[in-house]
């Protein structure tokens, strides 16, 4: 699903964020990507929707390599993957319904079967009814949940989410990530960016440790404690 | 894709731009009105240069051509030649002036009346007075006319007063290169007007582009409603240059009929025609394309989502 092999990222500013980064992510996995701010986190969630593409190295993404995609090829190649942001960017000026039904919209989905799937994505994230409501309207835990819903509304393989607990109490915190563990529940590939230890132990699930742009630690599902002992 | 859905997506991004459009009307109506002003002039002068046209058509009435025969051309022979002019198509009516009439009106209008007494002979030869048709009007067409008649063996010579219709077709030449120049550098104009609009709108709208790009929206599909706000400018503004002209056309209507009847004629203005509302329509939507296509193809490609 997803190879990373000696990916490098260097910024245009010169800063190089991510240094011979290596790791496989297997179909139907769920992964935390840990590490302070700065180790290379985010690189990693924008090297998979290809937001950015690799200095050096490969990154291999539903079959596709990210480094020689075309150009006219990246909105499809972007359909198959859904992203979940912490600041989780909704058009403020547009109904939740609009912004949960985007992505299919763009896919020239026809509009009964937008109208069918923006219903079930909705109510999979408990937003049954909040249709018309503006995301300001909204709790930013609920606002978090339109953008989780925006991001599964097409079914597409692969779920990446950058810190989606980052703005939420712990509660709600848990509750989004019980979520996610629904998708993973039903196939699809979830890899989450955060750097909130304690849910990461919570769950028990595989962790990938950066640190200064570098791997410093994978552990699979049989060595969850690789986070709690640091 | 299917045609239908296809279809159906075009109809949202034309009623999204509509919308959007509709959403802040005073903006929206004074870039209508700057591209209706841009469009409105060309189309005032081609309607200026075609009723100039028409208007020639009617003065051709004034243009005489006079084939003075030979003084031995006898009378008979001269109504026989008057009947062989008169059945050319691009003659209108011939008068004929026989040498007796000639000499009575020249001695009754002159004032030579005494010195004329003293003429054995009347020296004055039959003439043809030659009206053109209308259409025949044209330098080329007087040119063809006069040399017809100078190829005849009973005529001495052909005079034919075609200056000031050379000079006025010379004006109209003029006017019409004019309005050339015009309309392509109100044409740039549109363009660059409508392409700046759509560029604004695509800046206030950038968070919007990003998050579409992000979600796997296409370029094609970033870009197509930018177009449709073009078109809709362009055929906007091309509607309103229609009423404005409409709007001339009915105010100047009035005080040209009665020039006109103060020439005895019965000129009234001509306003546009289909074919003039077609190419205007059809001008205003294929430049409001040309610069949303423009500002789009520039400014979208740099817009990208960032995380």
């Amino acid at each position: 699903m997803i190879v990373f092999e000696r990916a490098s990222k260097r910024y245009a500013n010169g800063r190089e964020a991510l240094t011979n980064v290596s790791f496989n992510i297997h179909n139907g996995e769920m992964v935390f990507l840990t590490g302070r701010s700065g180790a290379g986190k985010s690189t990693v969630l924008k090297l998979i929707a290809l937001l950015e593409r690799p200095t050096r190295g490969t990154v291999l993404v539903n079959g596709r390599n990210t480094q020689t995609l075309k150009r006219r090829h990246i909105a499809a190649f972007r359909r198959r993957i859904g992203v979940v942001f912490q600041d989780h960017k909704l058009l403020a000026d547009r109904p939740v319904y609009d912004n949960v039904a985007l992505p299919l919209a763009v896919a020239g989905t026809p509009l009964k079967e937008i109208d069918k799937r923006v219903r079930a994505a909705l109510d999979q994230v408990g937003l049954l009814g909040r249709e018309r409501s503006l995301p300001l309207e909204l709790s930013v835990g609920e606002q978090q949940r339109v953008g989780i819903a925006r991001a599964v509304v097409s079914k597409p393989p692969l779920l990446i989410a950058d810190e989606p607990t980052g703005n939420l109490d712990p509660d709600l915190s848990l509750e989004v990530m019980r979520l996610f563990r629904r998708f993973q529940d039903v196939g699809v590939t979830v890899v989450i960016a955060t750097h909130d230890h304690h849910l990461v132990r919570e769950f028990g699930q595989r962790v990938i440790v950066l640190e200064n742009g570098q791997v410093h630690g994978d552990a699979g599902d049989a060595l969850p404690s690789v986070v709690a002992r640091r | 894709m299917s045609v239908g859905v296809a279809s159906g997506r075009h109809l949202q991004a034309l009623l999204g731009s509509l919308g959007r459009l509709a959403r802040s009307p005073l903006a929206s109506f004074l870039t209508l009105l700057v591209i209706a002003l841009a469009l409105a002039l060309p189309m005032s002068l081609r309607l200026f240069v075609t009723n100039a046209q028409a208007a020639t058509g009617n003065f051709a009435n004034a243009i005489d051509v006079s084939v003075y025969l030979k003084t031995d051309v006898p009378l008979a022979k001269a109504r026989q030649l008057a009947q062989a002019a008169q059945e050319r198509r691009d003659v209108a009516a011939v008068a004929l002036i026989p040498a007796d009439k000639g000499l009575e009106d020249f001695r009754a209008y002159s004032g030579f009346g005494d010195a004329l007494q003293a003429l054995k002979d009347n020296p004055l030869p039959h003439v043809l007075h030659v009206r053109p048709r209308a259409e025949a009007a044209s330098a080329a067409a007087l040119d063809s006319l006069r040399a017809y008649f100078a190829a005849w063996p009973e005529v001495d010579s052909v005079q034919v007063d075609s200056d000031w219709v050379m000079r006025f077709n010379a004006i109209l030449e003029v006017l019409r290169r004019l309005l050339l120049i015009a309309a392509a550098l109100l044409g740039i104009g549109v363009v660059a007007v409508i392409g700046n609009t759509v560029r604004l709108e695509i800046l206030a709208r950038r968070a919007e582009i990003e998050v579409t790009k992000l979600v796997g929206g296409s370029n094609a599909f970033v870009r197509r409603p930018f177009l449709y706000a073009g078109v809709l400018y362009g055929l906007g503004g091309a509607l309103l240059a229609w009423g404005i002209v409409a709007l001339a056309i009915a105010l100047l209507g009035e005080p040209v009929a009665t020039l006109a009847r103060l020439y005895g004629s019965r000129y009234v203005l001509y306003g546009p025609s289909p074919q003039d509302i077609g190419i205007l329509l059809g001008a205003g939507a294929l430049l409001g394309w040309l610069g949303a296509w423009i500002s789009a193809a520039r400014h979208l490609r740099s817009i990208e989502p960032r995380a």
